[in-house]
């Protein structure tokens, strides 16, 4: 597999690796990969002695890490205090309708992938929305709508 | 000794006590949650809070240590009030149904909820919407009913070294749930059914076949044969209404007959069987140096945990089948010969104080030309449930005997279900067939109780046979390193999965604490003590199926019927 590459080098990166490296690792995985799949996690838990359901408890615990591969169009909604309350929630609330993927998720065509960020330090342009590094001011629903139509008339012009 | 003082009255306590253990010896009650007996305390429900003069608020008295001249207050109206407002919390999010619920009766928050006087719903939460896990052919989950109490986790990581479940997301979306949220039938989960024990809800149950039973029995074309395991007589006459070690096999076996089973059989038979088959393996394996030390194999649990931790050592398992699937074996080979009847027309039931062996009979190895040797396997708790659905109480029914041809056993037999049973009796028969004498003393107390880990040296003629003995996979785990890192003065060890074996089962009464368990132990010894037919190689039945059908031990028909094969298990683990 050649994803399994990446994983062995980080692992060798880290010799003797204890269970506090868990979460150093898991980061530079999914830095590596885009996200953590279950043959990386499987992996991390070999090298560390620690079970698959461990793993995957501790890193759902926190928001930073993913489970299915990022989309073509990776888009971050900030939910920080500015962006809040310049009403991102409405913004969030759109994306999760309009492509029917929660947070972490990857919409099922491998289209898009959403991310849920705090504070992107954009605030003067809240509420802030980045699309695979790009940036968006003063969302509102109606124009991430767009947004979103844009990415996807720009993939089917490639085809 | 420290002394204490609770609710005016006093008490002692031990050095190293918690409050609650005080509590306990003092005779005083304490509702708790998250506790489990022989763990460290987790502290996460806060259920046990107590008042203690001078502490500036409630404690949890299952993780706060008890010291001298302690002054304790278990009921005031603060500690009332809080409990109460801690049941209402936990109740916010449940669902409110308790009369179609599998707990309905026998569910801990249901009692909490009705001893604390929750009379209605204070906070709403949100529901929690999760679907249930019905992957796993022994154990459903059902997240929905789960209060997030920890205790399935602890079983499943600290008793059993399994590990398949954790805790997933946090906060109020947290959950309960398998490595990737996937079903349990792809985890690593080796369906023992501790965490069904300790469950204090619905949330984990067993994977009910009462109704397909019902339906074969209600069947005219099909003879519905049953058999019953060694420890399941010594323990469900605890649903019935009597004290916890109380045998009643013979009011059992009545029972069975009323509800419709047209022949009934004890696993007890094909424990001895197992004896004859086993010992002559390892006899076999000594004399000529196959892999040593040799396993027991009776315990599906702990094979799925072989085939998935410890592949390279599947060679030290023996190749002999559980008594569970030699007796189907039989059944539908011998039996239904001898009855002229095809084996298809014939339904195999067993009776056990399993959920894993519901996995077993499932394994596509354990039968002949598509037919299984055992089709359905119903838990204790199961045929209590049949038996109050049809109206049997075996409570009032004169007890009856086994039927022929595999109705008669050996007390040695009926060890299998206590941990260290299966090496007591397969110690009594190698001594006989190594030495041609009788043991003066059968009883081989080094071997019994409820101990994790026991071990033995005996004198077998010339060769001194090391023997261990452990219950729980965390134990085995412990034993399997060692024998890993070469340690290498075993030839035989046995495993149960669950603590202190059988009786001990995953699906044994709820609701057992551990004097219930060191009870129905101390039943099958008392079995054992009285029997007149104390070893296996002299039952007369089994020397019968022998001779009319399978020829010797480990001979052709034997292998074919009696042995299996195992392999590698890829899961997620
Ligand atoms: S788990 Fe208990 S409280 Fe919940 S529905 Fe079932 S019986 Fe009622
Ligand atoms: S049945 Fe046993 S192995 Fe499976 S989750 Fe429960 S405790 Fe763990
Ligand atoms: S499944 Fe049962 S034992 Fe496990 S956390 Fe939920 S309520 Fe507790
Ligand atoms: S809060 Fe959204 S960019 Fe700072
Ligand atoms: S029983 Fe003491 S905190 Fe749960």
């Amino acid at each position: 597999m050649a994803d399994m590459k990446s994983v062995e080098t980080i692992l060798e990166g880290h010799p003797d690796a204890g269970r506090d490296h868990l979460i150093p690792i898991l980061q530079e995985v999914q830095a590596a990969e885009g996200y953590l799949s279950k043959a990386a996690i499987t992996r991390v838990g070999l090298a560390l002695d620690l079970p698959a359901s461990k793993i995957f408890g501790v890193a759902t615990f926190y928001n930073m890490f993913r489970f299915q591969p990022r989309g073509t169009y990776h888009v971050m909604v900030c939910r920080g205090t500015a962006c809040h309350v310049k009403g991102s929630k409405r913004v969030l609330d759109m994306v999760e309708k309009v492509l029917k993927i929660a947070p972490g998720e990857t919409s099922r065509d491998g289209l898009f992938s959403l991310e849920v960020v705090a504070c992107m330090g954009a605030c003067g342009l809240a509420p802030v929305v980045n699309v695979n590094g790009q940036f968006h001011a003063k969302v509102t629903p109606m124009k991430l709508q767009r947004i979103l139509e844009e990415c996807r008339s720009e993939e089917f012009s490639h085809v | 000794m420290l002394a204490l003082e609770a609710n005016g009255q006093k008490i002692e306590a031990r050095k190293g006590d918690t409050i609650l253990q005080a509590l306990q010896r003092g005779g005083i009650h304490v509702p708790t949650i998250c506790h489990m007996e022989g763990l460290l305390p987790s502290g996460t429900c806060r259920m046990c809070v107590v008042e203690v003069e001078g502490a500036p608020g409630l404690v949890p008295a299952c993780s706060f240590p008890a010291a001298d001249g302690m002054r304790i207050h278990t009921s005031t109206p603060t500690v009332l009030k809080t409990r109460k407002a801690i049941v209402e919390l936990l109740l916010s999010n449940h669902p409110d149904d308790c009369l179609y619920c599998a707990r309905n009766g026998k569910c801990d928050l249901s009692d909490l909820a009705r001893e604390h006087g929750v009379r209605n719903r204070v906070f709403r939460g949100l529901r929690k919407r999760k679907e249930k896990d019905i992957s796993s052919p022994s154990i459903v989950r059902d997240p929905e009913k789960c209060i997030l109490c920890g205790k399935c986790v602890r079983v499943c990581e600290e008793v059993q070294g399994v590990s398949a479940i954790d805790f997933i997301n946090r906060g109020s979306k947290a959950f309960v749930g398998t490595a990737f949220d996937e079903g349990m039938n792809v985890s690593c989960c080796i369906n023992c059914g501790q965490c069904i024990l300790v469950c204090p809800t619905a949330a984990l149950t067993e994977r009910s076949y009462v109704d397909e039973v019902m339906r074969v029995l209600a069947d005219p074309g099909k003879t519905v044969v049953v058999q019953h395991a060694p420890a399941v007589s010594v323990s469900i006459a605890e649903e019935f209404g009597f004290k916890p070690g109380t045998d009643i096999d013979g009011q059992m076996v009545a029972a069975l007959r009323r509800v419709g089973f047209h022949r009934v059989f004890d696993t007890s038979f094909t424990a001895d069987l197992t004896i004859m088959e086993e010992g002559s393996e390892l006899i076999q394996r000594i004399t000529q140096g196959g892999p040593l030390p040799m396993f027991t194999s009776c315990s599906p649990g702990w094979i799925k945990f072989v085939e998935q931790f410890y592949p390279e050592l599947l060679p030290n398992v023996s190749t002999c089948k559980s008594p569970q699937q030699m007796m189907g074996a039989v059944i539908k080979s011998f039996f239904a010969r001898r009855e002229n009847l095809d084996p298809k027309d014939i339904v195999s039931v067993s009776i056990m104080p399993c959920t894993a062996k519901k996995f077993e009979c499932a394994r596509p190895e354990m039968g002949r030309d598509y037919v299984p040797d055992v089709d359905y396997v119903l838990t204790t708790r199961e045929l209590a449930e049949l038996f109050r659905i049809k109206g049997v109480d075996p409570g009032t029914l004169a007890p009856e005997g086994a039927d022929t041809p595999f109705g008669e056993r050996s007390s040695a037999g009926k060890l299998f279900g206590a941990s260290g049973g299966v090496m007591e009796a397969a110690v009594r028969s190698a001594f006989f067939l190594l030495t041609g004498d009788e043991m003066k003393e059968y009883r081989i107390q080094d071997l019994r109780g409820m101990k994790g880990s026991k071990e033995l040296r005996v004198k077998v003629g010339d060769l001194e046979v090391g023997a261990a003995v452990v219950s729980s996979l965390g134990q085995a785990r412990k034993l399997m390193d060692e024998i890993k890192a070469g340690r290498s003065d075993l030839h035989f060890v046995e495993v149960m999965t669950c603590p202190g074996g059988c009786i001990n089962g995953g699906g044994q009464p709820l609701k057992a604490d551990l004097d219930s368990v060191k009870a129905r132990m101390a039943a099958l010894y008392a079995i054992d003590k009285t029997d007149t037919l104390r070893v296996s190689h002299r039952n007369s039945q089994v020397q019968r199926l022998y001779k009319e059908f399978l020829g010797k031990p480990l001979g052709h028909l034997s292998h074919q019927l009696l042995h299996t094969t195992y392999q590698k298990r890829e899961v997620l683990r």
